[in-house]
C-alpha cells in the first residue's frame, strides 16, 4: 500500500513538470482547490442523502422481501429486480426529466433543483440494493432463532424488532459500507444531467482556463480526491468484514 | 424482406388515438438510428464483457508472481480503478489522454487516434477488470490447497497447473460474484453517453429532442435494459447451474 502513496507522489511530480508556463499547475490546482472542494462537498451530501433516503425505502421493502403475504413479496420482488437491474445513469434522467421543477402542497411552494431530483435518482437503486442485502442478512439467521422467539410467544413483528433485526445490523454493515462507496463514486454520474458538482466544476475550470497541459493534471487532481475519500472507506469495510465474520 | 409496414402503422394509429409516441417504431428514419444505437451498445458491452474477464484472469495470474513489483503494481491498479468514479476515469481517458494521441490528417487538422467507442471500451474494460481480478483471486484462493499441490506432484507448470487445475475450479467458485460484477458492467456502460458515444442512451436523447416524447423514450430504454441485464442474468444463471456440484461448499 505504500506504493499507491508512493504512486499519488509521483503523480503530482509530473504534473508539475508537465508544463513550463508562468503560472504553474500547482499554483493552478491550488487556486481552483476552494471551488472543487464546494463541488465535492455537494457531491459526499448527495451521497450521505441518497443513502439515508434509499436504506429507510430498502429496510421497508427489504420486509416485504420476507412478507408472508404472496402478492406483497411478489411486488417487493419485482419493485427490487426492476431498480436493480437499470442503469443508474437512465434512473437518474428518468428523475431529473420527469420530476417536476417544483411542488405545490397545500398553500406551500417546495422548489426541486437539479441536485434534489438526482439524489432521488441515486435513493432508488440504493433502495433495490438496502432491499437485497436485508433479505439476505434476515435469511442467514439461523432457524433456531425464529423458532426460540415463537416459543416465547413473540409476534412476528416482535421477533423481528427485537430478535432478527438487531441480529442483521452487524452482517449488513460491510456491504452496507461497499453500497456507500459506490453511491459516492456514482455522484458524479448527476454532471450529465447537470448538477454543478465537482465533475461539472472541474469541467469550467479547464474551460475557464483554457490551457491543454492542465487537462491531465486537473482530472488526477479530481480522481484523487474520490480517491482520498473511498479508499479509507473501502479498507474499513474489510476490517469490519473480518471482525464480523460469522463463521 | 416481409413487409412490416401494417405492424409499424399500429403505433402510428396508437399516437393518434392515445398519443403516446413512439417514433421509434413508425419513422423509418429514427427506427434506423435506435436500432443502430442498440446495436452499438450491445458490441460495447459485449467486448467489455469479454475484455474484462480476460484482464480478470491475466491479473488474477500476475497477482500470484514472485515479483514483489508486479504484485505492488497490480494492487495499485486494482485500488485506483476501484475507488474512483468510472464517469472521471472516462473523462480522464478521453479527453486527458486523448488530447496527447493526435495526429494530424492530410487536410491539416488534428484528428484522435482513437475513437469514443474506444476509449469507452477500454476505459470499462479495465474498471470491471479490476472488481474481477479481485473475484477471481478470492475463487483461487478458495481452491484446497492440497489439489494445488497434487497438481505440482503430477509435474504441472505454475503456468499450466493455472490454467488446468485452478482456473477451472476457481470459475465455478466466482460465478455468483461474477455475475454480479457483469450486471454492474453492463449498466455502466451507459456512462459512455458522456462522450458522445452513439449508443442506445445517447440516440434516444437525440430522438426526444427531435420528437418532444421523452417520457415514452426513457420508458423504452428502461425496458430495454432491464431485459438486457435479465439476459445476461439468465446465461450466467443457466452456466451457474450447469457447474454446480450439489453439496460442495469449499
Amino acid at each position: 500500500m505504500l506504493l499507491l502513496a508512493v504512486l499519488v507522489l509521483s503523480v503530482y511530480v509530473g504534473e508539475a513538470q508537465a508544463g513550463p508556463d508562468t503560472p504553474s499547475i500547482l499554483a493552478t490546482m491550488l487556486k481552483w482547490t476552494p471551488l472543487l472542494a464546494q463541488g465535492f462537498a455537494l457531491n459526499i451530501a448527495m451521497s450521505f442523502l441518497a443513502m439515508a433516503i434509499g436504506t429507510v425505502l430498502g429496510l421497508a421493502l427489504g420486509l416485504g422481501l420476507i412478507a408472508l403475504v404472496r402478492p406483497v413479496r411478489a411486488t417487493s420482488w419485482v419493485i427490487t429486480q426492476f431498480f436493480r437491474n437499470a442503469p443508474w445513469l437512465v434512473l437518474l434522467f428518468y428523475c431529473v426529466l420527469l420530476m417536476p421543477f417544483e411542488v405545490r402542497v397545500g398553500g406551500t411552494i417546495i422548489p426541486l433543483p437539479g441536485w434534489a431530483k438526482s439524489t432521488a435518482g441515486l435513493a432508488l437503486p440504493v433502495m433495490a440494493n438496502v432491499a437485497e442485502l436485508v433479505r439476505g442478512a434476515v435469511q442467514s439467521i439461523p432457524a433456531g432463532q425464529w423458532e426460540a422467539a415463537e416459543a416465547l410467544a413473540l409476534t412476528r413483528l416482535q421477533t423481528l424488532r427485537l430478535v432478527i433485526l438487531p441480529q442483521c445490523v452487524k452482517r449488513m454493515t460491510p456491504p452496507w459500507m461497499n453500497l456507500y462507496a459506490i453511491v459516492v463514486v456514482g455522484t458524479p454520474l448527476a454532471s450529465i444531467v447537470g448538477v454543478n458538482e465537482a465533475m461539472t466544476l472541474t469541467g469550467d475550470v479547464l474551460s475557464s482556463e483554457g490551457r491543454t497541459e492542465l487537462l491531465v493534471p486537473m482530472y488526477l487532481y479530481l480522481l484523487t480526491w474520490f480517491f482520498v475519500y473511498c479508499y479509507p472507506i473501502a479498507r474499513a469495510t474489510v476490517a469490519l468484514e473480518r471482525r464480523f465474520q460469522v463463521s | 424482406m416481409i413487409d412490416l409496414t401494417p405492424f409499424w402503422d399500429w403505433f402510428r394509429d396508437l399516437y393518434a388515438a392515445t398519443g403516446i409516441k413512439l417514433t421509434i417504431f413508425y419513422d423509418a428514419f429514427d427506427r434506423a438510428r435506435f436500432i443502430n444505437g442498440f446495436f452499438t451498445s450491445v458490441r460495447l458491452m459485449a467486448l467489455c464483457i469479454v475484455a474484462s474477464v480476460v484482464i480478470g484472469v491475466l491479473g488474477a495470474w500476475v497477482q500470484r508472481s514472485q515479483v514483489w513489483l508486479l504484485r505492488a503494481t497490480m494492487a495499485a491498479y486494482i485500488q485506483f480503478f476501484r475507488n474512483t468514479p468510472p464517469l472521471v476515469q472516462l473523462y480522464f481517458f478521453y479527453f486527458a489522454l486523448g488530447s496527447y494521441l493526435r495526429v494530424t490528417n492530410d487536410v491539416g487538422l488534428a484528428v484522435p487516434v482513437v475513437s469514443s467507442f474506444t476509449w469507452a471500451a477500454i476505459c470499462l474494460s479495465l474498471y470491471a477488470g479490476a472488481f474481477n481480478v479481485e473475484i477471481f483471486r478470492a475463487g483461487i484462493e478458495a481452491v484446497p490447497n492440497e489439489t494445488v499441490e497434487a497438481a505440482e506432484a503430477l509435474g504441472y507448470s505454475r503456468l499450466r497447473a493455472y490454467i488446468h487445475v485452478i482456473l477451472p475450479l476457481a470459475f465455478r467458485i466466482s460465478l455468483p460474484a461474477l455475475n454480479n460484477n457483469l450486471v454492474n458492467l453492463v449498466k455502466t456502460t451507459t456512462i459512455a453517453y458522456a462522450i458522445a458515444v452513439p449508443e442506445m442512451l445517447y440516440v434516444a436523447n437525440q430522438i426526444w429532442s427531435d420528437e418532444l416524447n421523452v417520457s415514452e423514450m426513457m420508458n423504452v430504454l428502461l425496458v430495454i435494459y432491464v431485459l438486457l441485464v435479465g439476459i445476461v442474468v439468465y446465461v450466467m444463471g443457466r452456466w451457474e447451474r450447469a457447474m454446480r456440484i450439489p453439496g460442495y461448499m469449499p
